[in-house]
């Protein structure tokens, strides 16, 4: 079958089973836009800028565990695109970016629109591609989304040559196995440390369980509860964590880190055994190195080897598929109880209750931790909720507990503000049975607003709910800290969201005490598609517990309890 | 042997245009201090191979290992230095010779190094060494009274003794183009 280039990408695109893709036209890609009449299978999403595509298909892949595409033009386009990807690669979701370029004999000319898009991708991608002729394509395709998805997944973006869309050539698809020779992620423990962790485990008095993002990327949710419960270990939670392990499970101590719960934090600092599992002890969750854990022995299991002593020395390196590897301990793994430690940990964390916000007289003022409660409160549990970055989101990480996994979406690596609607908006299209709700801060939502006019477009039912405290919230703790309530460019104004809303023609309300909570989650799922509410909250509320950066990870500033001060 | 900080890798790697660059920025991403990087074809056309030097100080040569091996244009790492290996320098040095006394200097000192004069006239002279990278540094520390005006040096090369091999066995590098019909890969003609 002879088929030009453009229509190549799309053939490749079917086979891969995508069925949407999310980007924006112009001159380098229009033949692959035009192609794309042919193929009415595949949904595109017109966005409003190239970053909301790179988000939407990693919301997408994030909710899915597939593929995720965005597709955008040369030059600004592809530049436009490079946040998103960053973002992606930090986090380990698998998309795959198409890139139109200028034709091959104009590269390196400065041309209009011209751009050095996979130089300048090669640090935040997996892999990348620039075609060099059109026989090629196809099999850069299916490479593309089998590095994407293999492995550690990532970001994997093709830039494809003008001419290259417009030449045609004989087209089959490979169906062959795929021949990366450099490519071999590792999958397996060796026996030697399978018994080595085993002996760790049966050795432990004191342990603990980390669960990271590579639970859910490896299916491994099952084999990481039946791994707590045979041996009696509490599990903490990193961010990307969330949802690995139900958090209401009684084993379950929450999340770690700068705003984790004390319990979690004390329970690591005191552990004699840390197991590490699909996580790669981010400074945000370390804190400071050198008193880092200081008298455990530490098992880390993930599928990045370069992740092995990265950070934080091991006793017990495994560089593998953290699903396979469980299965391949689970099998020789005793019963134990660790009564005393779970006990301890538990009043670790009644002492951490009886300082939550929640549990404290608040007055009048709308909290955004009481925003978050309520929201999970009225939404069941149940709802993917996608945040941006700041104090909202470490309100959703500690007020909103997830059960399933893949359902708390967040920009944690790269800390992208802007992230939460566009990613929302891909999430949804990845699963339209869902309720999706994007929690925003004023200051991320206006980064990335203009697609709302995307979510309008395309009548795509995904809640809003902007938590607006006229303040980039976070940022103003830390002038509170740690500079002196110098609050340098952290006061926000904001336009009216109701009337922003509303001029898009999505259904908007404002609500401004607790009390009209529930209401807004009845109005939200009264609406077929994009509803916007903007909760009005106190304006310098303070997300406890913190690791101030670069402290002892048992150093938390804390709320005091009740009569304290 | 050199240097007790530094550590010796080799890496094979698809011979594809923009191959160095990721290497390159890679290890400048990652804030690892190259002392020396070349690289070079093989006996296999589609494959070449790199020697990395790096200050391992800070991290280990390992990590630096691992996080080549991640890029997928690399077929395979080894550190070389962590086995008893060959490694070897090359420098060609310019220095003066334009009295009796500094031609008879170089002669003598070349002599006692693996080290010879490969063009000499009544100003100047090349000498060339090839050698274990601290035996340079040595004629270098010689040399330098006499007056060295120019040089230039490959950087090193590297390769484990004995039977341990680091080759791409079975590497066969794929042309993507399907041209028997069947859509499976096919085996690049040279």
């Amino acid at each position: 079958m002879l088929l030009t280039g453009a229509e190549i990408v799309m053939e490749c695109l079917l086979r891969e089973g995508v069925d949407v893709i999310f980007g924006y036209p112009g001159g380098a890609i229009l033949p692959t836009y035009d192609a794309m009449t042919k193929y009415p299978q595949i949904r595109h999403v017109l966005v409003r800028h190239e970053q909301g595509a790179s988000h939407m298909a990693d919301g997408y892949a994030r909710a899915t565990g597939r593929v995720g595409v965005a597709i955008a033009t040369s030059g600004p386009g592809a530049t436009n695109l490079v946040t998103g990807i960053a973002t992606a690669m930090m986090d380990s979701s698998p998309i795959v970016c198409i890139t139109g370029q200028v034709p091959r004999g104009a590269i390196g000319s400065d041309a209009f629109q011209e751009c050095d898009i996979t130089g300048i991708t090669i640090p935040v991608t997996k892999h990348n591609y620039l075609v060099s002729d059109v026989r090629e394509l196809a099999y850069i395709m299916r490479e593309a989304f089998h590095i994407a998805r293999t492995g550690r997944p990532g970001p994997v973006l093709v830039d494809i040559p003008k001419d290259i869309q417009n030449e045609k050539t004989e087209f089959i698809y490979p169906e062959g196995e795929i021949r990366l020779p450099g490519y071999r992620p590792p999958s397996m423990a060796t026996d030697d440390q399978v018994k080595a962790a085993l002996e760790l485990i049966a050795n432990a008095k004191k342990p603990v369980i980390l669960a990271g993002h590579g639970i859910m990327m490896s299916g491994a949710s099952q084999a990481l509860q039946e791994l707590a419960e045979r041996a009696q270990i509490p599990v903490t939670l990193t961010l990307l964590g969330k949802g690995a392990m139900p958090e209401k499970h009684p084993l379950c101590v929450g999340m770690m880190g700068m705003h984790g719960a004390a319990a979690c934090n004390f329970a690591i600092q005191e552990a004699d055994l840390l197991i590490a599992l699909g996580m790669r002890f981010d400074d945000r969750v370390t804190g400071n190195l050198k008193t880092y854990s200081p008298n455990s022995k530490k098992i880390h299991i993930d599928i990045d080897p370069s992740e092995i002593n990265k950070n934080v020395r091991v006793d017990v390196g495994i560089a593998g598929d953290v699903g396979t590897v469980l299965s391949q301990l689970l099998p020789g793994l005793q019963s134990k109880t660790h009564a005393e430690w779970v006990g301890k940990i538990r009043d670790w964390q009644e002492d951490g209750d009886e300082r939550d916000i929640l549990n404290q007289d608040a007055g009048s003022t709308l909290l955004g931790a009481q925003v978050i409660n309520d929201l999970w409160k009225h939404t069941g549990g149940e709802a993917i909720t996608v945040t941006d970055v700041g104090q909202h989101q470490m309100l959703e990480a500690q007020y909103y507990p997830h059960q399933r996994p893949a359902t708390m979406l967040t920009s944690g690596g790269l800390g992208t503000m802007g992230f939460g609607l566009p990613a929302a908006i891909g999430a949804k299209f990845g699963k339209p049975d869902e309720e999706v709700w994007a929690i925003v801060g004023d200051g991320g939502f206006q980064m990335t607003l203009c697609e709302l006019a995307t979510a309008k477009q395309e009548n795509i039912k995904v809640n809003i709910a902007i938590l607006n405290n006229a303040f980039l919230g976070m940022v103003r703790q830390w002038q509170e800290f740690f500079y002196e309530e110098r609050y340098q460019a952290t006061p926000m104004f904001s336009p009216d969201f109701v009337k922003l809303a509303e001029a898009y023609g999505i259904p908007a309300m404002r609500v401004t005490s607790r009390d009209q909570i529930p209401e807004s989650v009845e109005f939200a799922r009264q609406h077929d598609g994009p509803v916007l509410i903007e909760y009005v909250i106190e304006k310098e509320e303070i997300v406890y517990p913190m690791v101030p950066a670069g402290a002892d990870l048992h150093n938390m500033l804390r709320r005091p309890k009740p009569g304290e001060e | 042997m050199s240097n007790a900080n530094k550590q010796t890798l080799s890496a094979l790697v698809e011979n594809k245009p923009g191959v160095l660059n990721r290497v390159a920025n890679l290890l400048r991403r990652r804030n690892f201090n190259v002392d020396s990087l070349t690289v070079g074809r093989t006996h296999n056309p589609h494959i070449s191979r790199m020697t990395i030097v790096v200050d391992t100080e800070k991290v280990s040569g390992r990590r630096i290992a691992a996080n080549l091996f991640k890029l997928v244009n690399v077929i395979d790492v080894k550190l070389v230095s962590d086995e008893p290996y060959v490694s070897r320098d090359l420098a060609l040095i310019k220095v003066r010779t334009d009295d009796v006394d500094s031609r008879n200097a170089v002669t003598l000192i070349c002599d006692r190094y693996p080290a010879r004069i490969v063009d000499i006239g009544t100003k100047v002279a090349i000498v060339e060494i090839t050698a274990q990278e601290d035996i340079v540094e040595a004629l270098i520390n010689e040399l330098s009274p006499i007056g060295i005006l120019e040089m230039v040096r490959t950087g090193v090369v590297a390769m484990g003794r004995g039977v341990r091999i680091l080759d791409a066995e079975n590497y066969e590098p794929l042309v993507n183009v399907p041209t028997n019909g069947s859509g499976q890969y096919q085996v690049y003609g040279v």
